[in-house]
């Protein structure tokens, strides 16, 4: 999923930029929530769920569910990061990439060059989760716990 | 916080819903609960926070978002949490945090993300943030993201 390559498949028209618009948060929870949301969008149930099916093989979602708050559950979510030499830097991945732990990881440029966020089901699990990642590929992890969150709202349209 | 019939709804939902007519339904003769009651448990876990929404989750790339920067800046203490409340107001930041300093490699305490089709488009907005900081920003950077090595979310185990 390199930067510079172009999506395949995509977002083919209208629609899916409704499905993407509209969708990102408020599923309804009832007996056909895809009915509803599909009603709303002016399409049928079952073309809702063929378009969705489609965007998640696509890639263009990653999912369709609910996003948890891990910290409302008694859990803790930090971000972290190293610096991997780039000769070791795909076996690096891996060894982070296999930890459950680890929701989500970037590459980005900077000496410290992988990102990553730790969202663990308690509060000790994230100084384990660091300690065994430092274990595995011998670099130091600095973590880097929010001390204050200003505003979260991830939502984006589409710009295609 | 959760019991454990939460926590198995968490763990049978956290990949994403069923792609099916009755989801909910689906889940509940998986667990062998209620359709009712998995619905009642959703409810009450938007409500209290643990489930921050239910919905698509896009890939920022396959959707036209190609340049993803992560803006961070060195700001005084004393000033950061007041600033930190005007740059995380603004429309085009989509996270805004105080962080610790990681001395010496690490001299930033505010990260705010910001979105863009293009570098030039990500650099205007980290241009209006340093405006806004004006002279209590002492050093700052934008790191880019060029790869996704990992996008799975929350995993907690079954």
């Amino acid at each position: 999923m390199r930067e510079s390559a172009a999506p395949q498949g995509g977002l083919n028209d209208a629609i899916d930029r409704q499905i993407l618009a509209r969708m990102q948060g408020d599923f309804p929870i009832c007996e056909r929530p895809y009915a509803e949301a599909a009603a709303q969008l002016g399409i049928a149930e079952d073309e809702l769920l063929q378009r969705l099916e489609r965007l998640l093989a696509d890639k263009v979602l990653t999912r369709f569910g609910p996003m948890f708050q891990v910290e409302a559950m008694g859990g803790a979510f930090v971000l972290a990061a190293l610096a991997a030499p780039e000769a070791r830097y795909d076996e690096v991945t891996a060894l982070v990439n296999a930890l459950p732990q680890v929701a989500h990881n970037y590459r980005r440029e900077h000496t410290l060059n992988m990102w990553f966020v730790l969202a663990t089901e308690t509060p000790d699990g994230i100084a384990e989760a660091i300690a065994r990642i430092e274990r595995d590929t011998g670099l130091t992890v600095h973590a880097f716990p929010k001390e204050r969150e200003f505003f979260v709202e991830m939502k984006l349209e589409a710009r295609l | 916080m959760i019991d454990d019939i939460d926590r198995a709804l968490i763990v049978a939902t956290q990949g994403g819903l069923p792609l099916v007519p009755r989801p909910y339904h689906a889940i509940a003769e998986q667990l062998g609960l209620s359709a009712d009651e998995v619905m009642h448990r959703l409810r009450a876990m938007l409500e209290s926070g643990v489930i921050r929404r239910i919905g698509a989750v896009p890939n920022h790339y396959a959707i036209g978002w190609t340049a993803n920067g992560m803006t961070v800046w060195d700001v005084a203490d004393e000033r950061v949490d007041e600033l930190g409340a005007k740059i995380g107001a603004l429309d085009f930041v989509t996270h805004c945090y105080r962080r610790p300093r990681a001395l010496p490699t690490w001299p930033y305490n505010l990260f705010a993300m910001v979105h863009g089709a293009s570098r030039d488009e990500c650099s205007a907005k980290a241009a209006e943030i340093r405006a806004l900081l004006g002279d209590a920003c002492r050093a700052s950077d934008i790191l880019y993201s060029t790869r996704i090595l990992k996008k799975t979310g929350l995993r907690i185990g079954s």
